[in-house]
């Protein structure tokens, strides 16, 4: 194949893959919840278990004013929704879902070490937009955003490492490649906590406390409106699709399965992925929102000692192994 | 470091390749935005501007192929060093707009200090490599390159490294723990005696009046945190 149109393909088909999934999880979650709490608002529009409603919550989105605040710093306030979403887009081109060069966007060499960078990079679009709303509330939400980042970052990180020295790579697909059944139990608590921490980074419930809407309205986003919002709200999304490839790339083995034809590895992968999503929507109406010091607590006195045993762990094994 | 890879070559400098434009545009544009970072009036700009610095920085280890190291910068400087950053500035004072006492009286003193630093850099890094050239046909700073040069070569300054960083932890949880004869939970009386550079600092910003755009109310954890710092 043409070497141009193999990387255009690629890259479209990445897109429309980061333009979907974050939206059906959005639908799925609508319906999860709806289900789950008995809300009957969710039900209605479109007719059909209210298949409609997300487009309607496009649509109205898409209506509302694009307000800035005359206070803010215009420019940083515009940019920020775009910080916040473009990472995940970078990060969903890393992400194997299948065996071989066919089935990723593009193979990087330090793969782990890239996903977590250009994650942490997301969280800038959160600072910067607490910053630059001009408000309190929001502000606070940024400094949330910000002590919740520097608090799980790091078990996030030491969880992926401890799985890399397993398999002896940095690379995703290489990872994957590397992967035995019995690492499971043996990762399982880096698994854990890379989950858990990946949560936190996201902001979603129960670590939503910079988003915390009955102390601090919406956190940095309350000045939001319309689209720009939509954008936020998206960028959620697609990090819960981001989070869940990445825990089932590194812990849960992506492709390999305990049955099944060789060519289709990937729908493992997606079930997967689909699976750990629904658990963070589960998540999400089951438990009450963290407060900022147990937040702090669970990551530090938790997390951490959690993910150095972890490595530890996986360095004895794996001398023993050798 | 002599790098099996690094071979001289009759290369020149006149016919440039798509790649070494691409460096040298990418470089213009990170030196463009470090000079913003320190001369600009806006606190946070100035710390978004060194995203883009550092970002830019980033894009030209990859550029020579070390893309371990590339994605490294990414993490450390952007997605955590800026970020605390960030952090300091909006529990402290983040004004929008201009802060005009953002200035300091080490303008000059600063200015010199860089121009010495960047120039022996620049000197070392010549003298080091003269006409050295490495071919990036081929990836030449992979992560397994880059992993046995460090732990074969490289291993006692790493390690050497490793505990300084240390000493520097230390050295913060021992800056920010309060002693117990400190009287209140403002430090007020420690201020007068000469300690640190903060303490030194304190008389000046208690005259200063409160900006009147400063968003966080701010009070006397200026200091402290300067002082933790």
């Amino acid at each position: 194949m043409n070497d141009a149109l193999d990387v255009t393909l690629r890259l479209l088909v990445v897109f429309v893959v980061f333009l979907t999934f974050p939206l059906i999880i959005g639908q799925t979650e609508h319906k999860v919840m709806a289900h789950m709490q008995g809300r009957l608002g969710p039900m209605y529009a479109g007719g059909f278990h209210g298949w409609a409603q997300l487009v309607a919550d496009g649509v109205k989105f898409a209506q509302k004013e694009d307000v800035v605040p005359a206070d803010a710093d215009r420019r940083v306030f515009q940019l920020a929704p775009a910080v916040a979403l473009l990472p995940y887009l970078l990060v969903l081109l890393a992400i194997p879902i299948g065996p071989g060069e066919g089935a990723v966007g593009q193979v990087v060499d330090a793969g782990v070490f890239f996903v977590l960078a250009v994650m942490g990079v997301g969280v800038l679009g959160s600072l910067m937009a607490g910053w630059a709303s001009a408000n309190k509330f929001s502000l606070l939400g940024g400094l949330r955003t910000a002590a919740q980042l520097l608090a799980y970052e790091l078990p996030m990180l030491l969880a992926a490492a401890s799985v890399a020295m397993a398999a002896g790579t940095v690379s995703l697909p290489g990872i994957v490649d590397a992967f035995e059944w019995w690492w499971l139990p043996w990762q399982i608590v880096g698994a854990i906590v890379f989950f858990v921490a990946g949560l936190a980074e996201l902001q979603r419930p129960p670590f939503d406390m910079p988003v915390a809407d009955s102390e601090i309205i919406f956190g940095a986003y309350t000045e939001y409106t319309g689209l720009r919002f939509a954008l936020f709200l998206l960028a959620e999304y697609a990090g819960i699709v981001v989070l869940c490839g990445l825990t089932t790339v590194l812990f849960l083995g992506g492709w390999h399965g305990p049955w099944g034809a060789d060519g289709l590895g990937w729908v493992w992968t997606l079930l997967k992925t689909a699976v750990l999503a629904f658990v963070v929507i589960w998540l999400r109406v089951t438990y009450p929102r963290l407060r900022e010091d147990q937040l702090q607590k669970l990551a530090w006195v938790l997390l951490v000692p959690l993910a150095l045993a972890q490595i530890a762990l996986t360095g004895i094994v794996k001398v023993a192994i050798n | 470091m002599n790098l099996p890879i690094a071979a001289d070559a009759p290369q020149g400098f006149l016919s440039p390749t798509g790649i070494e434009i691409a460096f040298v545009l990418v470089g213009l544009v990170t030196l463009g935005a470090a000079v913003i970072t320190v001369t600009t009036r806006q606190l946070v700009h100035a710390a978004l501007w060194l995203v883009v610095a550092l970002g830019g920085l980033a894009v030209e280890y990859l550029l020579l192929t070390a893309e371990f190291i590339a994605w490294v910068q990414v993490l450390i400087y952007v997605g955590s060093v800026v970020v605390l950053l960030l952090f300091g500035l909006m529990l402290t004072r983040a004004p929008i707009g201009r802060s005009p006492d953002a200035d300091s009286g080490n303008r000059p003193v600063a200015l010199a200090v860089a121009l010495a630093a960047a120039g022996a850099l620049v000197w070392v890094v010549v003298d080091a490599f003269r006409t050295q050239w490495i071919e990036l046909d081929k990836p030449q700073g992979t992560t397994d390159v880059t992993g046995s040069i460090l732990f074969r070569h490289w291993v006692l300054p790493f390690e050497a490294l490793s505990v300084l960083l240390l000493a520097a932890l230390v050295g913060a949880i021992v800056l920010s723990r309060k002693s117990k004869d400190e009287p209140d939970a403002n430090g007020r009386q420690n201020r007068n005696g000469p300690k640190t550079p903060a303490a030194q600092k304190a008389p000046k910003d208690q005259k200063a009046p409160k900006a009147p755009n400063d968003q966080t109310g701010q009070t006397d954890q200026t200091d402290q945190t300067e002082g933790t710092r």
